[in-house]
């Protein structure tokens, strides 16, 4: 019972959650959504903490995407031992190199004053969840080995349960406390992702690769307006010329007198 | 010919006296705000220095502005995939102790301290952190302070001098100062519109004013770095970049922005200026010693019947292309080839443009006199104290002969009006000054009106902008808006969580 509220209900509860309060907070208040970055505040630990990070956590969750869409193919390349030992410390060094970097972030917003009068409540929290998430992870990768072939086998089917509305907790039930632990703490995550400044992953400007340089933005660019829009453009009100001619700057001293 | 429209400036420096009026105008209508307390849109520098922030011009250490690399302007802080790499830090962006703390004083400790020998004292605090702090460095921290060992030694436009030129500079009683006003110049090529991850910044096409959209801005702050006059600024508070906006909404009502309306010295101008789009490209393909003569290339004559007709079908409005025919904009930049941009070398095609100062102040000549004499007709500028080199550096690329006949014809027409009104010096002398700046007694004449004798409305010439019709064109209902707090932007502007 306990299992299925956990494992069942919770992860679609905060996947609905996130999913109805990130697009509601997108198209209402698009304004809260940035990075938030605190480098003009503090930038030289920011450096080692922020790069470590970012690198590390996006390593780490590549290799859990790669897990998830290729079980048969990660198998597969886990049969010769060499490559299960890349794979397997490549996981853990993405790992190691994130939990260096929280905790380098955590020490930093402790620390430094000017990062203390940016930093909020749920901010704190964030950071403690990560923190537990990427040791927990760790802990897995290194007790509980070749989690790169048993994930294929126990965590795989359970998720893609969940994927199709089917969801089966046979799986993952006699799974370590560790390794459900690292799983509860992901559905925490993304139940606090939409409230939180989680949200800048969404925004990733990968177009920017592609977009011309400059940019000119036109209110009312007349010139394609003209074709598709009022009748008052395209039919302008033509006023009567005054009769005699006369020098339109003089004129207009005449009326804007300050 | 992709005829377009820019509502450009001008800065006569001459005139400038350094009284920050402009400053804590702008200061006061839009930064006096948490996050933004830190940033000056408009600020006033003492040259030589090192201005806000400190050293901005050294673009080896803030690596903004662009830079032609095999034969392609590019930005100088690197190519598109590099700038998206460093997303994560950004190696070049300048820090808040570059510009400097904000902080306000603990007045409440004048009324509340308990009785005691000495007087209360309102200590400074940190407006970011509020604790108590001490103030290291300010906005304008080296004003006036032109011959300092400490602040203008390190202005890196010395480095166009030589060690004797720069020794002369400094000693005591004879050195030499002038001040820099700077606000965003609205550029052309502009490098923080090409390195904004998101898209967030963009060139206004109906008037060449450069905005961040703050809905869109995503604060990667790389505008911050790209921007090589740093006039883009992090709002440390809402995670956004801001910018001098030019006043857009007193603009399209008519009003001179606030810094031009504040103006005490009278030093500002403002109007459009005509240019043609399509030569953007072959004006940057040129060294930096020609970049004033292409970028002036493009400066459109708004009376030629061409250009008009081009205007026109461009969609520019006729009541906008008189007012650019009025545009004192025009007269000193093309006409009068008065006003040059700052630091064209940057390569934005900046849109504001500055009278050189003529600084008729003399350097020694022999035996520690001054020979004011000078047999030669233009021997002032020749002898200046603040050599050509210098102000070369800053508003000509390097091109020397820009400087000199700017400031020769300020000080030729200086010697008209001399002829004129004090009577001692007779048209042989003055006419030969004047022909040897191209011009004559009629454009003197004009040039003068319009340098010191300027009304309001010779200084600012602000184009109608017609928003009446682009409300027409909104595909919004208005009537559906009713009870909203109107159209655009409608929510607060406060810190995502």
């Amino acid at each position: 019972m306990l299992d299925h509220l956990l494992f069942v209900i919770f992860p679609y509860a905060a996947a609905t959650l996130a999913v109805v309060v990130t697009l509601q907070r997108y198209f209402k208040k698009g304004f809260s959504y940035s990075s938030l970055s605190s480098q003009f505040l503090e930038s030289n630990e920011l450096f080692y903490g922020s790069v470590a990070w970012h690198f590390g956590i996006l390593g780490a969750l590549m290799g859990h995407a790669i897990g998830f869409f290729l079980p048969v193919q990660v198998l597969w390349f886990n049969s010769a031992p060499v490559r299960l030992y890349i794979l397997e410390s490549t996981g853990l060094l993405f790992g190691l190199l994130a939990v260096t970097g929280i905790v380098s972030l955590i020490v930093r917003r402790l620390t430094a004053p000017r990062i203390r009068a940016v930093t909020s409540a749920l901010d704190v929290v964030v950071l403690l969840l990560l923190l537990v998430q990427v040791v927990l992870g760790v802990y897995v990768a290194l007790f509980y080995r070749w989690g790169s072939s048993w994930f294929a086998g126990s965590a795989v089917p359970y998720l893609r349960s969940l994927w199709i509305l089917q969801p089966d907790t046979g799986m993952i039930a006699p799974l370590p406390l560790a390794v459900k632990m690292h799983i509860l703490f992901a559905y925490l995550l993304v139940a606090v992702f939409p409230f939180s400044r989680l949200v800048h992953m969404l925004i990733v400007p990968i177009q920017y690769l592609w977009r011309p340089y400059q940019l000119v933005v036109w209110n009312w660019n007349r010139k394609t307006l003209i074709k598709q829009s009022p009748r008052s453009l395209r039919h302008p009100v033509t006023l009567p010329v005054p009769a005699q001619a006369s020098d339109p700057v003089a004129e207009q001293r005449a009326v804007v007198t300050r | 010919m992709d005829v377009r429209l820019q509502i450009s400036m001008v800065f006569h420096l001459d005139k400038c006296i350094g009284c920050h009026t402009c400053s804590v105008a702008c200061k006061n209508v839009w930064t006096d705000r948490k996050g933004a307390e830190y940033m000056w849109w408009n600020n006033v520098e003492t040259k030589p220095g090192t201005g806000y922030p400190t050293s901005w011009e050294d673009q080896s250490k803030y690596r903004g502005g662009w830079e032609q690399k095999n034969g392609q302007p590019d930005l100088k802080m690197g190519n598109r995939s590099s700038r998206l790499l460093n997303i994560f830090h950004n190696p070049y962006l300048p820090k808040m102790d570059d510009y400097y703390e904000p902080w306000t004083y603990k007045y409440e400790d004048l009324f509340n301290a308990p009785e005691g020998a000495d007087q209360p004292t309102a200590r400074p605090i940190s407006m970011v952190t509020g604790n108590l702090i001490d103030i290291k460095a300010g906005p304008n921290w080296d004003d006036d302070l032109g011959g300092s060992p400490v602040y203008a030694a390190n202005d890196p436009n010395l480095e166009a001098l030589t060690p004797e030129q720069r020794a002369e500079i400094f000693e005591i009683e004879r050195l030499v100062f002038f001040y820099l006003p700077r606000i965003c110049n609205h550029c052309l090529n502009a490098s923080c519109v090409a390195a904004c991850p998101s898209g967030a910044i963009y060139k206004r096409g109906e008037d060449g004013i450069v905005l961040i959209n703050q809905d869109r801005c995503r604060g990667w702050r790389m505008c911050v770095t790209a921007c090589p006059y740093k006039k883009t600024f992090y709002n440390w508070s809402t995670g956004k970049s801001e910018k001098c906006i030019l006043c857009f909404p007193r603009l399209e009502t008519g009003q001179a922005p606030a810094c031009f309306h504040s103006c005490v010295g009278r030093i500002r101008y403002l109007g459009a200026l005509l240019y043609d789009a399509e030569q953007l490209t072959s004006a940057l393909a040129v060294p930096d010693s020609q970049l004033v003569e292409a970028q002036r290339q493009m400066i459109l004559d708004p009376f030629d019947p061409t250009v008009r007709s081009e205007a026109l079908k461009n969609g520019i409005d006729e009541g906008t292309l008189e007012a650019a025919q009025r545009s004192p904009v025009y007269k000193y930049v093309k006409q009068w080839k008065l006003a040059l941009p700052l630091h064209p070398e940057f390569r934005t095609l900046p849109m504001l443009f500055y009278v050189p100062p003529l600084l008729p102040v003399m350097a020694k000549t022999e035996d520690g006199k001054y020979d004011s004499s000078g047999s030669e007709l233009f021997s002032p500028i020749e002898k200046a104290r603040l050599p050509m080199q210098y102000l070369s550096r800053l508003f000509s690329g390097g091109n020397e002969e820009l400087v000199r006949y700017a400031l020769k014809k300020q000080y030729a027409i200086r010697l008209f009006k001399r002829m004129e009104t004090v009577g001692d010096l007779d048209m042989s002398v003055v006419g030969r000054a004047l022909e040897e700046v191209n011009t004559t007694p009629e454009e003197a004449e004009r040039v003068y009106r319009l340098t010191s004798l300027p009304t309001m409305d010779d200084r600012y010439v602000i184009p109608p902008s017609h928003r009446e019709e682009a409300m027409q064109m909104l595909n919004d209902d208005l009537l559906q808006e009713r009870g909203s707090a109107g159209l655009g932007f409608r929510e607060l502007p406060v810190r995502g969580a």
